[in-house]
């Protein structure tokens, strides 16, 4: 039993996959939950590494360039269990979902934040001349000018990597966190059928990223392609 | 414990992670050649085979392709009456190269569609079956600007060798499990391993470029 939900071991292979179904949903809610938080962490995080990155200041661009580095080379998993593991060493005990969303969002931060890079780079540098041009302040031209036209840039790539942290999250099990997997595996460990719920597991897997990427899709095509009005 | 006495049991587990890397990596790139090319067969059924095969792959989590191979696989084994259990390091190998592979056969599919049509024009004029346009037409201007992307891959899987640990492999992230549990001395063991994946995907990196440079001869010249 799980969640309150008991599974069916006697009337064969379907009737055990429908009974462990709505246990594997409750999970699934959970790999939505943190991928969710997960990007919403990467995205702002992100955004102030690529803000860094693009300082004047070689004393702020350069070590930013190295974290960034440094976090897109080394494992998710290892990540995690550093924040896990010694997080709580100096004081800073987080539940086990927010430690695991957090770290997610600091892996994928390394890789929003050169989509955010590209994405400001690729708006045409004319933009910038027009602006000084028109007298137009700095902060101004910012946000007025050149976000409107990198956001439409910006948000599918972004929306690729909402489906890669979807694939990620069930590193989260190895702390505890009851997601689809941990609750695939804590079922297998219980009724010594390792087949039925992983594969369901892998099915709605399936499902889960061919509805993002169609929603990724869909949110590229309508999006106004010379830019975004911010008002 | 001393920092130092770490790096015995830490430079075994690195090992273990380098040889699953080599062995995954190579393997990975061995299958994203088979099924990128398969996905631009004109055969419906190796296409078909194909997509399958990258969409299955691409479109679930490692994680449960590594569970499912090492808990799942031997269960429907046992069904059909075949002895389906693998070892750790089978089913790591197996299941790296097999998810790497995937991402790599959507990058060879790519490259090998951006080779320009006037390239296939011209050997179809020279007569050329299309077995020799793909291996010497296409295929030697496509792997370079493939190489890019090949390099990404390669330090993606090294890192997603850490995952190896959970199916009880004794790579980097395991050992380091062992030590932790043994001294509570979390942030040095940590720090220490961080670093060394670091090390290592920076050496994966160089390794890379310089493949993608040895592979560069075959560009061709651009007019």
């Amino acid at each position: 039993m799980l969640f309150g939900f008991h599974w069916d071991t006697a009337h064969g292979e379907w009737a055990f996959a429908l009974s462990i179904l709505p246990i594997l949903l409750r999970g699934l809610v959970v790999t939505i939950q943190a991928s969710i938080v997960g990007f919403f962490i990467a995205m702002v995080l992100g955004l102030v590494l690529a803000v860094l990155k693009g300082a004047p200041s070689r004393i702020i661009a350069w070590p930013a360039a190295l974290v960034t580095e440094f976090i897109r080379d080394t494992p998710l998993l290892v990540q995690l269990f550093f924040l896990y593991y010694v997080l709580p060493d100096y004081g800073i005990i987080l539940p086990a979902f927010l430690t695991g969303a957090l770290a997610l969002g600091i892996q994928y931060s390394a890789y929003t934040s050169e989509v955010y890079r590209a994405g400001l780079e690729a708006v045409a540098k004319g933009q910038h001349e027009a602006a000084k041009a028109l007298d137009i302040t700095p902060t101004r031209t910012f946000t007025h000018v050149i976000l409107p036209q990198a956001v439409p840039r910006v948000i599918p790539a972004l929306g690729n990597y909402l489906v890669s942290i979807m694939k990620d999250v069930p590193v989260l099990s190895v702390v505890t966190v009851l997601e689809m997997l941990n609750v695939a595996k804590i079922i297998g460990d219980q009724t010594f059928d390792y087949l039925v719920p992983l594969s369901m597991v892998g099915g709605l897997y399936l499902i889960l990223t061919i509805l993002a990427s169609a929603a990724v899709r869909y949110v590229d095509l309508n999006l106004p392609k010379r830019g975004l009005p911010l008002k | 414990m001393h920092w130092v006495e770490y790096l015995t049991p830490l430079s075994q587990g690195a090992w273990v992670t380098v040889q699953l890397t080599v062995f995954s990596t190579v393997l990975g790139g061995l299958l994203s050649f088979v099924f990128g090319i398969g996905k631009l067969s004109p055969n419906w059924g190796i296409r078909g085979f194909s997509i399958a095969y990258i969409e299955i792959f691409r479109g679930t989590s490692l994680l449960v392709q590594l569970f499912w191979l090492y808990f799942a696989l031997p269960v429907a084994g046992d069904a059909i009456g075949i002895n389906l259990r693998l070892p750790p390091v089978a089913a790591g190998v197996l299941a790296l190269g097999l998810n790497i592979g995937a991402y790599g056969a959507e990058v060879v599919r790519g490259a090998i569609q951006a080779v320009r049509p006037s390239q296939y024009e011209a050997a179809k004029a020279l007569n050329f079956t299309p077995r020799q346009a793909l291996f010497r037409i296409a295929l030697p201007q496509a792997i370079p600007e493939m190489m890019p992307s090949f390099g990404n891959l390669a330090v993606q899987n090294l890192k997603d060798t850490a995952l190896a640990s959970l199916i009880s492999l004794g790579d980097l992230a395991f050992r380091a499990e062992q030590v932790r549990n043994f001294t509570q001395d979390s942030t040095t063991i940590y720090t220490m391993i961080l670093f060394m994946y670091f090390g290592m995907a920076l050496v994966l990196t160089a390794i890379m470029r310089l493949l993608e440079r040895s592979v560069g001869r075959w560009r061709s010249a651009r007019s």
